[in-house]
């Protein structure tokens, strides 16, 4: 996608949307690609996933507990 | 496939949101944190001491695979039988600090529900360390593991 493509899903100004692209670019989230006068970025799937797999360990761990939860929950049989 | 249980922690904020949808209930899920016997079975600890009401508190104790003891307390500020828990949350003898935690429950059809838990952190530094110590621990047990597979590797 060019700057103005992404931009316009925005409400941000457009220095605002490139400014943000700069510092995703630098940090290598996202890669430019120079299409003649244009600049088209992509999405770098494999950055991104090192990124959340920072925090995935975190959520597994509460998706293991609150999967114990339903499966204790399940086999529970109320009192009346 | 889309994830049951879902973490939003913004970058710089002292904050996070875990959000769970369950195949339960409401009424059911709210009871797994009422009744110390079900918390039990679910979080894995022991519980000491758990007051389901306004102004109550609790205490829970967990035994590590080398039995080391670790425990966990807080208060209980509300308890809103099927809608709402705040409480605090703290692990004893460790420089995490306190946080507090908001648990919103809510009805999504006769037999599903959602659990909504907001949690506050000191600083933005203490929820990151804490965000953290998963994936510490993963790394450390995967570090263990290479040790004690390497220690077999030995010359003869």
């Amino acid at each position: 996608m060019t700057a103005g493509a992404i931009a316009s899903n925005f409400d941000s100004a457009r220095p605002t949307i490139s400014k943000h692209l700069q510092i995703l670019t630098e940090c290598e989230l996202v890669e430019q690609q120079q299409k003649g006068r244009e600049i088209y970025y992509h999405l770098n799937a494999k950055k991104m996933k090192t990124v959340a797999d920072f925090i995935e360990p975190f959520r597994k761990m509460w998706d293991d507990r609150f999967n114990r939860l339903e499966s204790v929950m399940k086999n529970y049989k109320p009192k009346k | 496939m889309e994830q049951k249980t879902k973490i939003h922690a913004e970058d710089g904020k002292q904050e996070m949101v875990i959000t769970r949808e369950f195949d339960l209930p409401l009424e059911l899920l709210f009871r797994a944190y009422e009744e110390p016997g079900i918390v039990e079975q679910w979080m894995g600890t022991k519980v000491l001491k758990l007051e389901s009401k306004n102004h109550g508190s609790y205490q829970f104790e967990t035994t590590d695979p080398k039995g080391n003891k670790h425990r966990f307390n807080g208060a209980i500020h509300e308890l809103s039988p099927n809608r709402k828990i705040i409480r605090t949350f703290e692990m004893e003898n460790t420089p995490f600090g306190v946080q507090l935690e908001v648990l919103e429950f809510e009805k999504l059809t006769e037999e599903t529900s959602k659990l909504n838990m907001h949690v506050i952190y000191e600083s933005v530094a203490q929820r990151d360390q804490i965000l953290k110590l998963p994936f510490v621990q993963g790394i450390n047990w995967a570090h263990n593991r290479l040790q004690e597979i390497a220690g077999k590797l030995k010359p003869s």
